[in-house]
């Protein structure tokens, strides 16, 4: 792979100094949980930023059907799911016209138990998603064992029944070894704010073979700069 | 209906009136001529012939399959849609059998029964040969020989008739024949102990004259009717209330149940009508994903739309009408009364469908189309076939035009290589409805982008892989429709987008190409 990678970056006498890019891949990473199932609140760190899907869907089961809550605001600003781009496409999508239709939608979704797992998605800071509402669906998720997602897209993190709340945002990519300027595989910058039991942390992660990777530093990453620019 | 065949193709076809087509069927030698068209049949061509013998003598003939179980279903249809003339219809092979004893006056007398059928059925594009008579055999007779309208004498009719039109069976006709006995009058004049005598068994050629003189009845077989389970309700006084309609359903319900059980049926769609005193009617329709005809589920489903309903001047009575239902066996799922999951789920997309609205709860329809928008097809979960587990099954149904769908993307399974990307990360999680016109800065026209301006932010591309071409489906799209040049591009901050560049300089359908944002990946 290396003797390869080497040519390309201008082959001969440089091809000493170049060293084997590192795929990035840090040690093995448990994603930190409760026990259970339980509603879990991921903020997007930018309604535009559509890196919490990547993450989230990584730690989605995909043996049954999966139901997608989308608020009208949230598909209009950050667009609606496409299947294409899911790793499994069993999936009821629910498009809803505000945070209340939302909020019903996923509770009915969440008694029922022949789900893998609920998500939604909420714009903003609506007045029907209060502490309330919050809390009823981690009880009902607590209840039927169906994981609950709740996707806050430009919202602020005011009062939640919400087990873990997780503040995600797309990171620089992965190296590709086979393009040095094209994204390789995604990494999320994960950030555990608040969580009933467990400290709080942040992580840098990549999702590789259905576990989870820290990424190891960002060396790499400049290396990949540097490269494209002598390319 | 002498040419239903013909006429049924050449109405679906829609082909110039003087092309010889034949419709041929699989004989036991080779495709018999089925059908011919007008043109055909000038040249030659008959029914029952080979299809060598018609193409020796005009080799110009088109030969299509002919289609006898579509017909078949179109004489069904015809048969329920003569309802209007008489209430007692019959199949019989590609022809209709009224009973109109005592109807005729309500289309002023016979003649306008006649004129009346045959106008409606010229107006469908068929031609129809009229008898009518007053027994069913000889009725056929006339149709197929001679039409007309005959009152009483029905001997004096028949008389000249070839013995064919008895209805006998080949070799009976080719015996009679050779025996001279052409016409059914002078079949009429020979005794009738002889004709016993000499044509016993099957081919009863006295039993068959007795019938179409009338003097052995023959009783006509009606087309079944099936309708739809129903539970009905008559109120003694017209209730002005609005929980009329909800108590109504508590006991509609029970009955349409015990109806659906009778007949192993399970219920795809329930409508609820409130006939209101004045006339009106109030409906209240739900449908369901699976079949079912679990009273606690349906009663759920009707309960919001029929405490909806408006009694105004009060409901004098209610219906409760299947209008759509599927066989459904009795199935005992568990000991303890826990519905299995994929029951659940559709249960599940019921109660979601009737709140919201089918078109709000949907499932993914994989088309078969390279265009983004276009592969994530959408369909209502609640019209989605029942199988709700199975995944291969629902996308490979066959829809309206005929066209076998096949999933584009399947779902990657364990973990491929390393140095290929995952193909499900080639396409974004998630897509605008509409792409979204970015301003872009490249530094070549053809070459990759280097920064972009979405909705008033802007985002250095840091790493870009394209262009990934996706081609205008031309047998859609007008022709000035531009090709797509699809980039994965990541910014700075390491959000990753889905851009494209519609069309290319220089490519006669329009100026300078313009820039998209359409997917975000995750």
């Amino acid at each position: 792979m290396a003797g390869g990678l080497s040519l390309v970056a201008g082959g001969g006498s440089r091809a000493a100094e170049i060293r084997p890019i590192p795929s990035g891949l840090g040690e093995c990473w448990r994603l930190p949980g409760p026990s259970g199932p339980t509603l879990s609140e991921l903020f997007a760190a930018h309604p535009r930023d559509g890196g919490w899907a990547g993450f989230l869907l990584a730690q989605v089961a995909a043996d049954k059907p999966l139901l997608w809550v989308q608020e009208r605001m949230a598909i209009l600003e950050s667009g609606r799911v496409h299947p294409p781009g899911l790793p499994d496409k069993n999936l009821i999508h629910v498009e809803a016209r505000d945070a209340r239709d939302a909020l019903w939608a996923m509770e009915e979704g969440l008694r029922c138990s022949g789900l893998s797992a609920v998500i939604g998605e909420i714009w903003g800071d609506p007045r029907a998603l209060d502490f309330t509402a919050t809390r009823r669906l981690a009880v009902a998720s607590e209840r039927s064992g169906v994981a609950a997602f709740l996707i806050r897209l430009g919202g602020h993190a005011n009062l939640s029944g919400a087990r873990m709340r997780w503040r995600i945002a797309s990171a620089p990519s992965l190296a590709n070894d086979l393009d040095g300027r094209a994204p390789g595989l995604p990494a999320w910058d994960a950030e555990l704010f608040r969580a009933r039991g467990m400290p709080p942390g942040r992580w840098i992660v990549a999702h590789e073979a259905g576990a989870f990777h820290l990424v190891a530093g960002a060396g790499d990453r400049t290396l990949g700069e540097e490269r494209r620019l002598r390319a | 209906m002498p040419a239903l065949a013909i006429e049924r193709w050449a109405k679906n076809a829609d082909c110039a009136p003087d092309d010889p087509v034949v419709l041929t069927v699989e004989g036991a030698h080779g495709p018999i001529v089925h059908a011919v068209t007008k043109a055909a049949a000038e040249r030659g061509a008959r029914a029952g012939a080979r299809l060598t013998d018609a193409r020796a003598l005009d080799p110009a003939l088109v030969a299509l399959p002919a289609d006898p179980e579509g017909d078949a279903a179109l004489v069904q249809r015809l048969a329920r849609w003569a309802g209007r003339w008489s209430p007692l219809v019959e199949v019989e092979g590609d022809g209709l059998r009224l009973d109109v004893t005592g109807v005729a006056h309500l289309f002023g007398g016979e003649r306008g029964l006649v004129c009346d059928v045959q106008r409606r059925f010229a107006a469908l594009g068929l031609t129809t040969r009229l008898a009518i008579a007053p027994t069913a055999a000889a009725a056929w007779a006339l149709a197929h020989h001679a039409p007309c309208i005959c009152d009483d004498d029905v001997a004096a009719k028949l008389t000249p008739l070839h013995i064919a039109a008895l209805r006998l069976d080949a070799d009976t006709v080719r015996t009679l024949d050779r025996l001279g006995l052409k016409t059914i009058g002078a079949l009429i004049g020979v005794p009738r102990l002889a004709l016993a005598r000499r044509f016993r068994g099957a081919e009863d050629v006295v039993e068959a004259l007795d019938r179409a003189l009338g003097r052995k009845p023959e009783a006509l077989t009606a087309i079944a009717d099936d309708p739809p389970p129903r539970a009905t309700l008559r109120l003694e006084e017209p209730a002005t209330h609005h929980e009329a309609a909800g108590q109504a359903l508590e006991r509609l319900i029970p009955e349409l149940v015990r109806q659906l059980q009778e007949r192993h049926l399970g219920a795809r769609r329930l409508s609820l009508r409130g006939f209101r005193v004045d006339g009106s009617v109030a409906v209240a329709s739900v449908a369901t994903t699976i079949p079912s005809r679990e009273p606690k589920h349906l009663q759920r489903l009707l309960a919001d739309k029929a405490a909806a309903l408006d009694p105004e001047f009060g409901f004098d009575a209610f219906a409760l009408t299947a209008n759509w239902t599927e066989s459904l066996g009795a199935a005992q799922e568990s000991l303890v009364e826990e519905p299995s999951g994929e029951r659940q789920v559709a249960r599940l997309v019921d109660r979601l469908t009737v709140k919201l609205g089918p078109r709000r709860v949907r499932r993914p329809q994989p088309e078969e189309s390279h265009l983004p928008e276009r592969a994530s097809g959408w369909m209502a979960a609640v019209q989605s076939s029942s199988s709700l587990l199975g995944e291969g099954d629902r996308s490979t149904k066959s829809s309206g035009g005929g066209v076998w769908r096949r999933p584009l993307h399947h779902a990657s399974h364990g973990s491929p290589p390393r140095a290929e990307l995952r193909e499900d990360l080639k396409r974004p999680q998630r897509l605008l409805d509409r792409p979204e016109a970015i301003d872009v800065i490249y530094a070549t026209p053809e070459g990759m982008p280097r920064r972009f301006v979405w909705r008033r932010a802007v985002h250095d591309i840091a790493r870009a892989e394209g262009p990934e071409r996706i081609a205008p489906e031309w047998w859609r799209q007008p022709s000035s429709a531009r090709l797509r040049d699809y980039y994965r591009v990541e910014d700075s901050s390491g959000r990753r987008y889905w851009i494209y560049r519609e069309g290319v300089i220089g490519d006669g359908r329009g100026g300078l190409p313009a820039w998209f944002i359409h997917g975000l990946f995750g």
